[in-house]
C-alpha cells in the first residue's frame, strides 16, 4: 500500500499544525515522523488514519482518495501513545474486538476469530497473557498487545504514535529491535512518530523530519545525520556545536575575526555554522579556526568532553578522543573536521 | 486512634447496638410473627418494589443526563448540571409537599394527567414519582466523573478497529461506566427504600397499598409497639448494611481492574 | 466544528466534494449524529423540569399564592419564629460536633494505615443509607421511656427525647458523614509529604496540623460543613420521630412544615418550605463556587 499526501493544512485556530505537508510512502516502508512537540507529526498521523480531517489537501492510499473514507472503512491499524487498551476487556478480547465488530456479513465465525488472536498473540509473543487484564500487564506488554489489536484487523496500513514514549529506557531498547524485526517480518507499510532522534535513526527506513507544522527532510537515516539539508535538522539531530557568524563574499566570520573556513557558494549575510561535536579537531594554538581555553573536562567512555571558552566569548562542547587528555585551563586551537554553514 | 475508634462506637455503633439488642430480646417466632404480618409485608413490599423500579428509571434517566451533561453542549448546560443535586440539598419535607401539590387532581401536572385517568398523588404511583425525585442525583453523580475521565483514545481505537459508533457504545463505553452505574444504582436504591420526607405526603398512606416501611415504624413507635418497630428497623437495616457493602466490594474491585492514573 | 471542517475541504470535482463533505460531517468518532444529540438534550432537561425544576418552582409560587403581606405574615408568627430558632440551635450544635468528628476521622483514614480500615469507613457511610425513620428510632430506644437509659434519665431528671438534646442528637448522627466524606479523599491525595517534611524542619504536632495540614483542606472542610449544615436544618424523618412534636418547643422548620400542610394551612406552610428552599438553592450555589476552589487547587498540584 503506496500512501500520498499532497499539500496537507489543518489549522487549530490560528495554530498551523499542518502547513503544506507533501509526502509519499511506499510499500512496505517502514517511516518515521521525527521533530519535536507541536510540529505537526502526530496530526499527520491523526489525519492518515481518519481521526481528524485536514483543512485542505489530499490523502491517497494506493491512488483512491483516503479522504472519501471515514476511519472505519479505512482499515488502519492504529496504536495509541498511552495504548487505549480497552481495560474492561482481557487481554485476548482486547485483540478479538477488531474481528468481533465485523458486520455479520464478514464477520469470520467463533473458533476462526480464536485461532487468529492467538496467531497474534503468539506473534507479539504474548500468548500466556491471554486471560489478564490490561492493568496486570507491564507498559511494554500492553504496547504489544496494543499492536497485535491493531494487526488483527488485517490493516493496509499499520500507524503507531509515539509508540515508545510511555516506557522506561531499557524497555524501549529492546522494543525497537522487536519493532524492525516484526516490520520485516510482517512487511505491512508502517508510518510512526517520535519525538527521539535515536528511535527514528535506529528503527525506520526512511525519516520524515517536521518542524512548525512543515516537512523539513525526507531521507535515509543516514542521509538526516550527514547530510542535513536545513539548520533545524542539523540542530535537532545529533549533538552539534552551533555558532552565530556572518558570511560576506565568501569570508566567515565570528564577531570580528574571520575565520579560516571555506565559504564558497553561501549567501552573505547572517548565517549559521554547525560542527558535529567530535568533528571538532583539537590541536595546538593557532592551528585551528578557532582559539580557546578549556574549561572543564568530563569522560564519556571512549571520549572526553570538554567545554571550550572561545576567544570571542562563546563557549561551545566538544567531544575530543581520548588519546590526548586536555587539562582544565589548556590552550587550544580547534579545526572542524566537516562543518555545514546554514542562512539564519 | 484509640480516639477516633471510641467515639465513632458511641455516635454509630451504640445506637445501632441498641437496635439489635431490641431485636434479640424478641423470641424468633415472635419476630417472625411480625415481619410476617400482611400489613409488614406489604409496608416492605411497597418500599423495596417501588424503591426498585424508581432506581431502575433513574439508572436509564441518570445515564441519558449524565450523557447529555458531560458530551454535548447546549445552553443551560451548567445550570442543568446544578439542578441536578437540588433533590440533595431539598430537605425532603419540602419535596414532599412540592411533589404532592405538584401532582394533586388540581396540580399543574397532577390535573392533566387527571384528565388522562391518571392518578399519581395518594397512590402508589406517587411514592414511585417521589423515589424517581430523591434518586436522580445518585446515578448522575456517581457516573458523571467516570464518563468524563473516560479515555477519549479508547473511543477511537474502537471506531479504527471498525466499531459503528453503537458497537463503540455497547461493547466499549457502557462496560467501562458498569461499576460506576451498578454503584449508582444501589445508592439510589437504598435512599429511596428508606426514604420519609418527600414520600408521606403523596402517597396516601393507605395501610397495605400505599404505605411505606419507614412509616410503619412511625407508626408503630406511636402506638407504643417497639417490639414491632424494631423488628422492621432491623430488616431493613440489615438491607441496606448488604448495599452498601456490595458497593464498596464493586468500587474496589473496579479499582484493582482499572488502575487510577 | 465538524461542519466547518468539512465545508472548508478544498476538491477538485463537485462530486467528490459532496462525498467527502458527508463522510467528514459524519466521522467524528466521538459523537451521535445531529438528530440523537437533539434527542437526548431534550430527555435530559425535559426530565429535570419535570421532576426537579417544577417542584422548586411550585413551592414559591404556593407560598406566595395570596401575596407577599400573607407570606412575610406567616412568616412571623411566634411558632414559625420558634421554629427558626429551634432550626438554627440544633444546625449549630450538630455541624459543631462533626466538624470536629469529621476532622479527626478524616486524618485517622486518609494518613495512616490500620486494620479494619474499610470496615471504618462503611462504618461513616452508614447514616447515608439508613433510613432517617431509623436514626430516629435507634434514639427512642436508648433513650425512650422503655429505652436502655430511660429509667436512669428518668431518675436524674433528664430530658432527652421530645426536647432539644434527642433532636441534636440526631441530626448529628444523620449528618455525620458529610464532613468526614468531604476530607477523605482531599487528604488521601495530598499524602502526608507535606506534614512530613513541616515535621522534619522541627514544627510540634499542633503547628503542623494548624499551618500545614488545615490550610490545604480549608475548602474541604468548608464544602463538607455547608452540606452539613443544609441536611442538619432540612433532616425531616430522624428529628419526627424524636421530637415529640411539641409545638413552638421542639418543632424545627420541616416539622412545622408537615404540621401546617396537615392543618391545610397552605400558605404557612409553604412559606416555611420557601425558607429551606432557599437554603438549598444557597447551599447549592456555595457548593459550585468551593468546587471550582476545590478543582484549582487540584489543578496546581498536578502541574
Amino acid at each position: 500500500m503506496t500512501i500520498e499526501v499532497k499539500n496537507l493544512v489543518k489549522k487549530f485556530g490560528t495554530f498551523a499544525a499542518l502547513d503544506g505537508v507533501d509526502l509519499k510512502v511506499d510499500n512496505g516502508e517502514l517511516v518515521a515522523l521525527l521533530g519535536p512537540s507541536g510540529s505537526g507529526k502526530t496530526t499527520l498521523l491523526r489525519i492518515i488514519a481518519g481521526l481528524d480531517w485536514p483543512d485542505s489537501g489530499e490523502v491517497s492510499f494506493n491512488g483512491e482518495d483516503a479522504l472519501a473514507q471515514g476511519a472505519r472503512e479505512r482499515n488502519v491499524g492504529f496504536v495509541f501513545q498511552h495504548y487505549a487498551l480497552f481495560r474492561h476487556m482481557t487481554v485476548f478480547e482486547n485483540v478479538a474486538f477488531g474481528l468481533r465488530v465485523q458486520p455479520r456479513a464478514v464477520r469470520k465465525d467463533e473458533s476462526s476469530i480464536r485461532a487468529r488472536v492467538k496467531e497474534l498473540l503468539d506473534l507479539v509473543q504474548l500468548d500466556w497473557l491471554a486471560d489478564r487484564y490490561p492493568s496486570q500487564l507491564s507498559g511494554g506488554q500492553r504496547q504489544r498487545i496494543a499492536l497485535a489489536r491493531a494487526l488483527a484487523i488485517e490493516p493496509r496500513i499499520l500507524l503507531l504514535d509515539e509508540p515508545f514514549g510511555a516506557l522506561d529506557a531499557k524497555v524501549r531498547k529492546e522494543l525497537r529491535k522487536w519493532l524492525r524485526s516484526l516490520h520485516h517480518e510482517i512487511n505491512v507499510t508502517s508510518i510512526f512518530v517520535t519525538h527521539d532522534q535515536e528511535e527514528a535513526l535506529e528503527v525506520a527506513n526512511r525519516v520524515v523530519v517536521m518542524d512548525k507544522g512543515k516537512i523539513e527532510q525526507i531521507g535515509s537515516p543516514n542521509d538526516v545525520y550527514e547530510r542535513p539539508a536545513t539548520a533545524f535538522v542539523h540542530g535537532f539531530i545529533g549533538e552539534s556545536i552551533e555558532l552565530p557568524v556572518q558570511v560576506a563574499d565568501g569570508v566567515v566570520r565570528l564577531g570580528d575575526r574571520p575565520l579560516r573556513l571555506a565559504a564558497e557558494g553561501v549567501a552573505s549575510g547572517a548565517s549559521k555554522l554547525f560542527v558535529r561535536r567530535h568533528d571538532m579537531l583539537v590541536g595546538a594554538p593557532g592551528s585551528g579556526a578557532f582559539e580557546g581555553a578549556v574549561r572543564h573536562v568530563r569522560n564519556f567512555g571512549p571520549v572526553q568532553r570538554a567545554e571550550v571558552a572561545l576567544f570571542d566569548g562563546e563557549t561551545i562542547e566538544i567531544d575530543a578522543p581520548r588519546d590526548k587528555e586536555l587539562s582544565v585551563g589548556e590552550r587550544v586551537g580547534l579545526d572542524p573536521r566537516r562543518y555545514r554553514i546554514f542562512t539564519a | 486512634m484509640g480516639l477516633t475508634l471510641s467515639w465513632l462506637s458511641i455516635i454509630i455503633l451504640i445506637p445501632l447496638a441498641g437496635l439489635f439488642l431490641r431485636t434479640l430480646e424478641l423470641s424468633p417466632e415472635q419476630f417472625w410473627a411480625i415481619l410476617s404480618s400482611r400489613r409488614t409485608l406489604n409496608a416492605l413490599r411497597v418500599s423495596f418494589g417501588l424503591a426498585f423500579a424508581a432506581a431502575c428509571v433513574n439508572l436509564v434517566m441518570g445515564s441519558i443526563i449524565v450523557w447529555a451533561l458531560v458530551r454535548y453542549r447546549f445552553p443551560g448546560r451548567r445550570l442543568f448540571d446544578a439542578i441536578v443535586d437540588v433533590p440533595f440539598a431539598l430537605p425532603t419535607a419540602v419535596a414532599g409537599v412540592a411533589l404532592t401539590s405538584l401532582f394533586a387532581e388540581k396540580g399543574w401536572l397532577g390535573a392533566p394527567l387527571a384528565a388522562l385517568g391518571i392518578k399519581v398523588a395518594f397512590t402508589p404511583l406517587g411514592i414511585f414519582i417521589a423515589m424517581i425525585f430523591i434518586g436522580i442525583p445518585f446515578v448522575v453523580r456517581t457516573v458523571q466523573p467516570v464518563l468524563q475521565d473516560l479515555d477519549p483514545e479508547i473511543e477511537e481505537a474502537a471506531g479504527s478497529l471498525g466499531a459503528s459508533r453503537w458497537q463503540t457504545i455497547i461493547r466499549v463505553i457502557l462496560p467501562s461506566l458498569g461499576p460506576a452505574l451498578l454503584t449508582g444504582l444501589a445508592l439510589a436504591f437504598a435512599r429511596a427504600v428508606g426514604e420519609y420526607g418527600s414520600v408521606i405526603f403523596i402517597a396516601g398512606n393507605l395501610p397495605n397499598v400505599s404505605e411505606i416501611a419507614p412509616l410503619l415504624i412511625v407508626i408503630r413507635l406511636s402506638e407504643f409497639r417497639y417490639a414491632d418497630a424494631t423488628a422492621i428497623a432491623v430488616i431493613m437495616l440489615v438491607v441496606s448494611f448488604v448495599i452498601i457493602f456490595a458497593v464498596n466490594r464493586l468500587q474496589r474491585w473496579a479499582q484493582n481492574r482499572i488502575p487510577v492514573h | 466544528m465538524t461542519m466547518q471542517i468539512a465545508d472548508s475541504v478544498s476538491l477538485s470535482t463537485p462530486d467528490a466534494k459532496a462525498r467527502r463533505h458527508a463522510v467528514a460531517a459524519g466521522e467524528n468518532l466521538r459523537t451521535e449524529p445531529r438528530a440523537v444529540r437533539i434527542a437526548i438534550i431534550s430527555v435530559a432537561v425535559l426530565f429535570l423540569t419535570v421532576f426537579v425544576v417544577l417542584p422548586l418552582v411550585v413551592v414559591f409560587a404556593q407560598a406566595f399564592s395570596r401575596g407577599i403581606m400573607a407570606y412575610v405574615a406567616a412568616l412571623s408568627e411566634p411558632e414559625a419564629l420558634a421554629a427558626i430558632r429551634l432550626t438554627l440551635l440544633v444546625a449549630a450544635i450538630s455541624v459543631g460536633l462533626n466538624l470536629v468528628f469529621g476532622l479527626v476521622a478524616a486524618w485517622a483514614i486518609a494518613k495512616f494505615e490500620f486494620k479494619g480500615k474499610t470496615f471504618l469507613i462503611s462504618l461513616i457511610d452508614l447514616p447515608f443509607s439508613v433510613s432517617p425513620v431509623i436514626s430516629g428510632l435507634v434514639f427512642v430506644l436508648l433513650f425512650g421511656a422503655q429505652g436502655y437509659f430511660g429509667g436512669w434519665l428518668r431518675d436524674h431528671d433528664i430530658q432527652i427525647l421530645f426536647a432539644v438534646p434527642g433532636i441534636a442528637l440526631a441530626t448529628t448522627f444523620v449528618t455525620f458523614p458529610f464532613v468526614a466524606r468531604a476530607l477523605i479523599p482531599l487528604m488521601q491525595e495530598q499524602g502526608t509529604q507535606e506534614e512530613e517534611a513541616a515535621i522534619s524542619l522541627g514544627a510540634s504536632g499542633l503547628q503542623t496540623f494548624f499551618r500545614v495540614t488545615l490550610p490545604n483542606i480549608k475548602w474541604g472542610v468548608l464544602y463538607g460543613v455547608l452540606l452539613c449544615n443544609a441536611r442538619a436544618m432540612g433532616e425531616f424523618g430522624a428529628v419526627s420521630v424524636v421530637s415529640g412534636h411539641i409545638r413552638g418547643e421542639t418543632n424545627t422548620m420541616p416539622l412545622l412544615v408537615e404540621i401546617l400542610y396537615n392543618e391545610y394551612q397552605f400558605v404557612a406552610a409553604f412559606a416555611i418550605a420557601s425558607l429551606l428552599a432557599m437554603l438549598a438553592l444557597i447551599t447549592l450555589i456555595a457548593k459550585t463556587i468551593l468546587e471550582r476552589h476545590l478543582d484549582e487547587g487540584h489543578d496546581s498540584r498536578d502541574h
